[in-house]
């Protein structure tokens, strides 16, 4: 969807200027400063810097949404003045990761269901239970305000937006931040550019969290051949009790 | 300086858990303990998964257990015989305690049910240590020189497959250690720990061994079955973590260096109240967080499928 161009005149001039500006009617182009993080022993998190053009006027929304999983949500209750898991629910394809950054409050960019139909917001993420049969919807609203508060303590989810900021009538740019817990895996970064309340154009692009080096190699080995690895992890443990000894023996 | 740990994917400070090894290493030094009942719960309180806490401080206790049994077989402190009876014992209760951990991970109950065990242990023989070495510091100081009669007549003695441990002066039924290794070794799958708290007092009060080869022989199970269980929680579970092993072990190597020196300045039974306030202590903090009203009754676990 391209805007009529008769609109996007008074900004034209201001966007050649910009050295990496689109020629007019380019639409939204975004891209990340790296597609891939690869997480290594001295991982301690990282930031993405996302930047793009659009045609300018409109509101710009990012979502970052990490590989889905189901997720299980406990509830403790008290047996006996002991605190014991009791309840739990199973929510479906849940994102291990989701972050949101807006160049306005979203309340102001569109209405609530405009903002559902694209996930945009922590409060429009679709989180459903596996199986909601016979559950009360308040019920289920508990466990969903649990999981998104538990995933924001482990910021997973973002709590505070960043903002998008403009660095001229068409160029923007946010920072993406993702903590040393991220999940691997493939991620997907969606940009949305919006106007009147609706999304004019999107697009998407892949960003690929994942262990190298010897932390990728050591995790791959105790998963796929954790025999091997069990035995290693003994060769290892009697040597070094060995070695010590022999050590502190001499001295 | 910040390590990624690959399997409890998380970063932890290197220096952080090289000093854990290295005070856990140290007071084991001192009290000649395993010291898995202080390391377990410690790396749970870092933020480790208890599972993953579980299943690597296996393989620290073997690293320690392992050169310490070896020293003592150099000596002809282990009674062999023994030994296998109790490693037989501690391997068939190792499988099934690592079959147990597997379903109560499932369950959502492994960490209230590793919390309750090291309160019922730590809490029986924190307590019964403390009673024994305050009453053997005010013997020592009213009148020294009265000795407690080690072998009593139990039920235990009227079982059946009788076997005789030359090494021990023992002719008892093979089912007693037989079962005291099975259990112990529920335990040391469950909880993370070596078990020597409780083997050396159930090898000396229950079984009736010469505290001479007890230390040895305990530490000869204790070797085997850490062996066993970190090999079964590693292929069960996926929840050894041998960067985070690697670190634990060279800290706590050292650290037992230091204490065995500076226990050596000190005298028995005021080591055993130090080591019963300890215990106790432990056993309060877990005892408390069970059930002190939690910040978020709320918490997440991942589904076993996607």
């Amino acid at each position: 969807m391209r805007r009529p161009c008769g609109c996007l005149a008074p900004t034209a001039f201001l966007a050649v200027a910009l050295a990496t500006a689109p020629a007019r009617g380019e639409g939204l182009v975004a891209d990340l400063s790296e597609h891939l993080i690869a997480i290594t022993t001295a991982f301690v998190g990282t930031d993405v810097v996302l930047f793009g053009t659009s045609d300018g006027g409109a509101d710009i929304v990012v979502t970052v949404v990490g590989p889905r999983q189901n997720q299980i949500v406990r509830r403790k209750g008290q047996i006996a003045g002991i605190w014991v898991n009791r309840e739990s629910l199973e929510f479906e394809r849940v994102p291990t990761y989701y972050a949101v950054a807006t160049s306005a409050p979203l309340d102001q960019i569109a209405r609530a269901d405009v903002l559902a139909r694209h996930e945009l917001g922590i409060e429009h993420l679709r989180l459903e239970p596996v199986d909601a049969a016979g559950l009360a919807e308040s019920h289920i609203d508990a466990f969903r305000e649990a999981l998104v508060r538990n995933k924001q303590r482990q910021r997973l989810y973002s709590s505070a937006p960043p903002p998008v900021s403009f660095l001229g009538p068409s160029l923007f740019r946010t920072t993406l931040s993702f903590p040393a817990n991220v999940p691997p895996g493939i991620y997907q970064v969606q940009v949305f550019e919006l106007e009147d309340g609706y999304v004019k154009d999107a697009q998407r692009s892949a960003l690929v969290i994942s262990k190298v080096g010897l932390e990728a190699d050591l995790f791959d080995f105790a998963q796929q051949r954790a025999p091997l690895y069990g035995l290693l992890a003994i060769v290892m443990a009697v040597s070094l009790g060995w070695l010590a000894g022999v050590i502190f023996r001499r001295s | 300086m910040v390590i990624y740990l690959p399997i409890a994917e998380m970063s932890v400070n290197l220096f952080l858990l090289l000093g854990l090894g290295g005070a856990v290493g140290f007071l084991s030094g001192i009290f000649g303990i395993g010291g898995g009942f202080l390391m377990t719960p410690l790396l749970i309180f870092i933020g480790i998964p208890p599972p993953v806490a579980v299943g690597t401080e296996a393989s620290q206790i073997l690293a320690s257990s392992s050169s310490a049994a070896l020293a003592h077989m150099r000596r002809g402190n282990v009674d062999l015989r023994m030994g296998m009876v109790l490693v037989a014992g501690g391997f068939m209760g190792s499988a099934l305690g690592v079959w147990l951990f597997a379903l109560l991970r499932q369950l959502g109950q492994i960490d209230l049910v590793i919390s309750l065990c090291y309160v019922l242990f730590l809490g029986t023989v924190g307590v019964v240590m403390l009673v024994e070495s305050v009453g053997a510091w005010f013997r020592r100081r009213s009148r020294p020189g009265t000795f407690a009669r080690r072998h009593r007549h139990l039920w235990l003695h009227g079982l059946p497959f009788k076997m005789r441990f030359h090494r021990s002066r023992l002719y008892i039924s093979a089912l007693t250690p037989l079962g005291l290794g099975f259990f112990v070794g529920i335990l040391a799958s469950i909880m993370g720990v070596g078990g020597g708290f409780l083997m050396v007092p159930a090898m000396i009060y229950l079984l009736g061994m010469p505290t001479a080869v007890v230390v040895g022989t305990s530490l000869l199970q204790v070797a085997f079955v850490t062996a066993v269980t970190t090999y079964l929680h590693a292929v069960n579970n996926y929840t050894v973590d041998v960067v985070l092993a690697l670190a634990l072990i060279v800290g706590g190597v050292i650290g037992a260096q230091l204490g065995s020196s500076a226990g050596a300045r000190l005298r028995g039974d005021q080591l055993r109240i130090l080591l019963a306030l300890l215990v106790l202590a432990v056993c309060v903090k877990l005892g408390h967080d069970m059930i002190v009203t939690p910040s978020d009754p709320y918490s997440l676990a991942s589904a076993s499928h996607p």
